[in-house]
């Protein structure tokens, strides 16, 4: 009852706030057309935006301070704040180097990013280095138990809290380098990810595009075929299915990872065909899809060349979160032990081999790092994903701000 | 209480393209006296719809007023804020689109979206406002006035919706309206009705317009006034009787001269010779609905037919039927005496090629994502396999021959290019098959006056060259006019009368014909007024008119 009181009170105090923010905007601006036509729902706006950095900015002193107790409360926070710094200057650094660098068109490519999407570019980019290199940037091996190593090395390199230099991000429970394995875990996780993602488009997108060309029969058969896929809850169809082809993948000696890609590929394939039937139906109505059909086109011709380029807006957006959505079924059925077999490093993995440690977050912040590392890297590349995705729709999309 | 209602002095408008502000409206003056009509014309891109949202004290995104004033009735509407604003809107100044498909909400009843207007405004209550809906509808001679507003947008027709958003306009007997091109989409014989009721009520309730159009013979019925705008200036204003018979500039007399274009007679088509295309007996239907009724024409070497007819009689079918888009029921096409399968996908790549198509919208019948050079190549690497520097060479001669300059225009993609010059890559991909036999619909009915003068003039110089045969789809008149050997003139499916250009502008008609050919406006300020007079009571229900 008294939490309610409080939050009502402080928001009748937000309230006034608002109102003579507006008021002294008024005056002071002689009744620019921004203030008197201001909503007070925009003025609240503003005045709550300011409470909460004027928080934020205080929870990061707090996080500082010398009272472990109240700097472990806020030590992820702090961690955030302090990336976001660091990455907004390094995105920032990127575009600036990005309008120097390069051919006249990549130039002006770049003059007119937003920091988001260089962000996103940056990322994208260190990932596919690292996941392209792995080998030669990881200190270690992906499986290389370190002899003579300590198991379970806190991250952070600090001595005095059972750190070890050597090993900045620590170690796992049996002692294998978690930054090699994280390295690693790119190249796995991501191109996994990536392959299968791809190749999910190009069945449900050419399959879709065909039904919304084609019509009557096919699309019928189609629709229905994908209906039937789509009504199986889909992580169990993977895990029915991944089973199966576990018997498989020994018998015929074609690695599991194959199969797997392949398993969710079709069942993600459906939620694409969907999408690309419903947009290329749109498309194939216009005039120019008729002037082809005329001049006796071929299907191949009709689908790649004059649909496709018309529907990459809405299937890139379809892309980023699709992505990001295999990347998680993936995690889930290495989480189940079907997916990506050890000792191949990958992300989903490596959260839940320490995921254990996450109870430690309120005492020991640095312990509870450990699963949150690998958490970090997917959260990060999701986001980086998202926002290439949402720049490259924009452009598309012909929307200026 | 001055005579004035709306006066913009010096008026400064400026639009975002390009990450710049580029100039739409240079100093711009108008004055509008009360139940006065003023005449705003210009081609696309002149600024009159910009003008005519600024007159309200509005901009569209990426637009801003950079200087100037608009004072409405003693009120700065330029500087006043938003809540004064919002009681002038909607019940002193109403707005009536141009495409009103477009401006009602599909998913609300016609009534409701009327009778939001005066209860928001506290003119009238609801019931009142419904009443008073239903009594418009019938001043502006809607079928069934007490019930046509509880149907929804898509149940009722264009010009019925169009009459219902000028119903709505005057659900506060605003002091201005303004209206966008609100004829431009529509038939010529639904316009007449949009027209005259528009006409009546405007003078019977003494508002005052803006009457924003592209189409001069429009605006001569509607204004008092007419200004001409160009490229965001004033070109000239003059009341309407001085402008339509003495212009002063030299751009408003081409504006004047379009409608002059008319090619010479050619001798009449040997009856024996073997025509182009011969359309027997086809009927044809979309699923259950038959369209087509025993359509026949005849269409010679290097001639031009056109098609006329309002929407819905069946034109664009009799085209598709051709193309084989939709195989007809009964009856049968030849090419050059040869029948052809009746299915597009039976055809071969040589027949295909012979018959070509130029759209009406040429937004959508280019693909926005490929290049001018990859548009017209397709069709020549398509049929005549020509590859490499071949290809190049002939994608520049279709170029140059509709006027278009290969080296700006060959990597440039649709979004690029004007309406006009969109169409004109349409008639270079059709020439690129090198085709006998072109089916033009309504290719100038989205272009401005002159730009469509000069598609038309392109056209037939091609037909000249090129000994093209064009079956030309129109509901303008004035294009049959034009460009027409021959008319065949459709209604309702059937074809209703045909023959030699000649023949068929001169009485005695079909009654349908003699509809569609007195339906087309004239640059007669007078027009409208004596051909409503003249039809008397016939077609548009006009007694209605009288009684008012």
């Amino acid at each position: 009852m008294n939490t309610l009181i409080t939050l009502v009170i402080c928001l009748a105090v937000l309230a006034g706030f608002a109102w003579t923010f507006r008021r002294l905007g008024q005056y002071g601006t002689r009744n620019a057309p921004e203030y008197r036509d201001m909503p007070f729902g925009v003025a609240f706006g503003y005045v709550l935006g300011v409470v909460v950095l004027v928080w934020l900015g205080l929870a990061y002193v707090a996080s500082l301070g010398s009272d472990p107790a109240v700097a472990n409360k806020f030590f992820f926070l702090g961690m955030a704040i302090n990336a976001f710094v660091v990455f907004s200057i390094a995105a920032w650094l990127f575009r600036v180097a990005g309008q120097r660098v390069g051919t006249q068109s990549t130039r002006k490519l770049f003059r007119s990013m937003p920091l988001t999407a260089s962000f996103g570019i940056l990322m994208i980019l260190i990932y596919g280095i690292l996941a392209i290199f792995a080998a030669w940037i990881a200190p270690y091996g992906q499986d290389e138990i370190l002899q003579g190593v300590a198991a379970n090395i806190i991250a952070g390199g600090d001595v005095a809290l059972g750190g070890d230099p050597e090993f900045p991000l620590g170690t796992d429970q049996i002692g294998r380098d978690i930054m090699s394995r994280l390295i690693f875990g790119a190249q796995n996780t991501v191109g996994i990810a990536f392959a299968t993602t791809l190749l999910a488009f190009f069945l449900g997108g050419s399959l879709g595009f065909l039904a919304a060309t084609v019509g009557g029969w096919t699309d019928q058969i189609l629709s229905r075929g994908v209906d039937v896929l789509m009504a199986i809850p889909s992580l169990i169809f993977a895990l029915l299915l991944m089973t199966i082809a576990s018997v498989w993948s020994s018998r015929l000696g074609i690695p599991l990872t194959v199969f797997m890609v392949l398993i969710i590929a079709v069942i993600d394939s459906t939620r694409v065909f969907r999408l690309a039937r419903a947009v290329g139906q749109n498309i194939v109505v216009m005039d120019y899809i008729e002037a082809a059909k005329l001049r006796g086109e071929g299907m191949w011709y009709l689908v790649f060349r004059e649909i496709l380029p018309n529907a990459t807006a809405p299937l890139l957006a379809e892309f980023g979160l699709r992505f990001c959505f295999v990347f998680l079924t993936i995690a889930a059925l290495s989480f189940l032990g079907v997916g990506i077999q050890p000792p191949l490093a990958d992300w989903g993995t490596m959260v839940r081999d320490s995921a254990a440690f996450i109870n430690y977050a309120q005492f020991a912040p640095k312990a509870a790092l450990t699963p949150l590392l690998a958490a970090g890297a997917i959260a990060l590349l999701t986001v980086a994903v998202n926002f290439v995705v949402d720049w490259m729709l924009h452009k598309s999309s012909g929307l200026k701000e | 209480m001055t005579d004035t209602l709306l006066e913009i002095r010096n008026l400064w408008l400026e639009g975002r393209a390009d990450e710049k502000w580029n100039p739409i409206i240079n100093g711009v003056d108008l004055t509008l006296k009360r139940g006065e009509v003023l005449g705003l014309i210009g081609e696309s891109g002149a600024g009159k719809s910009t003008l005519g949202l600024a007159a309200m004290g509005f901009c569209r995104d990426g637009v801003r007023i950079s200087g100037g004033s608009v004072m409405f009735d003693g009120i700065d509407l330029l500087n006043s804020s938003a809540a004064v604003k919002r009681g002038l809107l909607g019940k002193r100044i109403a707005y009536v689109a141009q495409s009103a498909a477009a401006s009602f909400n599909p998913a609300h009843r016609i009534i409701d979206q009327h009778v939001e207007g005066p209860t928001q405004h506290g003119v009238m209550s609801r019931s009142e406002s419904e009443a008073d809906g239903m009594a418009l509808y019938e001043k502006l001679r809607l079928p069934d006035p007490a019930k046509i507003g509880f149907r929804y947008p898509h149940q009722v027709s264009g010009g019925q919706l169009q009459r219902a958003m000028t119903a709505m306009a005057m659900a506060c007997r605003p002091d201005l309206i303004i209206f966008d091109e609100p004829t431009t989409a529509l038939d010529v014989t639904t316009q007449i009705e949009v027209l005259a009721s528009i006409r009546n009520i405007v003078e019977q309730f003494d508002t005052a317009a803006i009457y924003i159009t592209h189409d001069l013979a429009v605006v001569a019925q509607m204004a008092d006034t007419i200004k001409v705008l160009l490229k965001g200036d004033e070109v000239e204003t003059a009341d309407t009787r001085t402008m339509l018979s003495n212009p002063t500039q030299d751009y408003t007399k081409s504006l004047w001269a379009v409608r002059s274009f008319e090619r010479p007679l050619k001798a009449p088509a040997i009856a024996t010779a073997v025509p182009v295309v011969s359309v027997q007996n086809i009927d044809a239907a979309y699923g259950k609905v038959p369209v087509l009724h025993d359509v026949s024409f005849d269409i010679h070497e290097g001639r031009t037919v056109a098609v006329v007819g309002e929407s819905g009689s069946g034109k664009s079918t009799a085209a598709r039927c051709i193309t084989g888009l939709l195989p007809p029921a009964a009856g049968q096409i030849s090419f050059d005496g040869e029948v052809m399968p009746v299915d597009y996908r039976k055809r071969t790549k040589d027949q295909l090629r012979q018959v070509q198509m130029i759209y009406q919208m040429a937004d959508t019948a280019l693909n926005p994502r490929m290049s001018i050079g990859q548009i017209i190549a397709r069709p020549v690497e398509f049929y005549l396999g020509l590859k490499g520097r071949e290809k190049r060479a002939r994608v520049d001669a279709l170029l140059n021959q509709i006027e278009m300059d290969p080296a700006e225009y060959y990597n440039r993609l649709p979004s690029e290019l004007s309406g006009g010059q969109k169409q004109r890559i349409g008639i270079a991909r059709a020439l690129a098959a090198e085709p006998k036999f072109i089916i033009c619909d309504e290719v100038t009915s989205a272009l401005d006056q002159l730009v469509a003068e000069g598609i038309l003039r392109l056209l037939a110089k091609l037909q000249d060259d090129l000994k093209l045969s064009y079956m030309f789809i129109t509901h303008d008149l004035a294009t049959v006019r034009a460009i027409a050997d021959e008319v065949v003139v459709m209604k309702d499916g059937r074809v209703v009368e045909a023959g030699p250009k000649r023949k068929m502008f001169k009485p005695p008609h079909h009654p349908y014909t003699d509809l569609l050919l007195s339906s087309v406006p004239e640059m007669d300020p007078d027009w409208l007024t004596n051909l409503l007079h003249e039809r008397g009571v016939d077609n548009i229900g006009d007694a209605a008119v009288g009684k008012m």
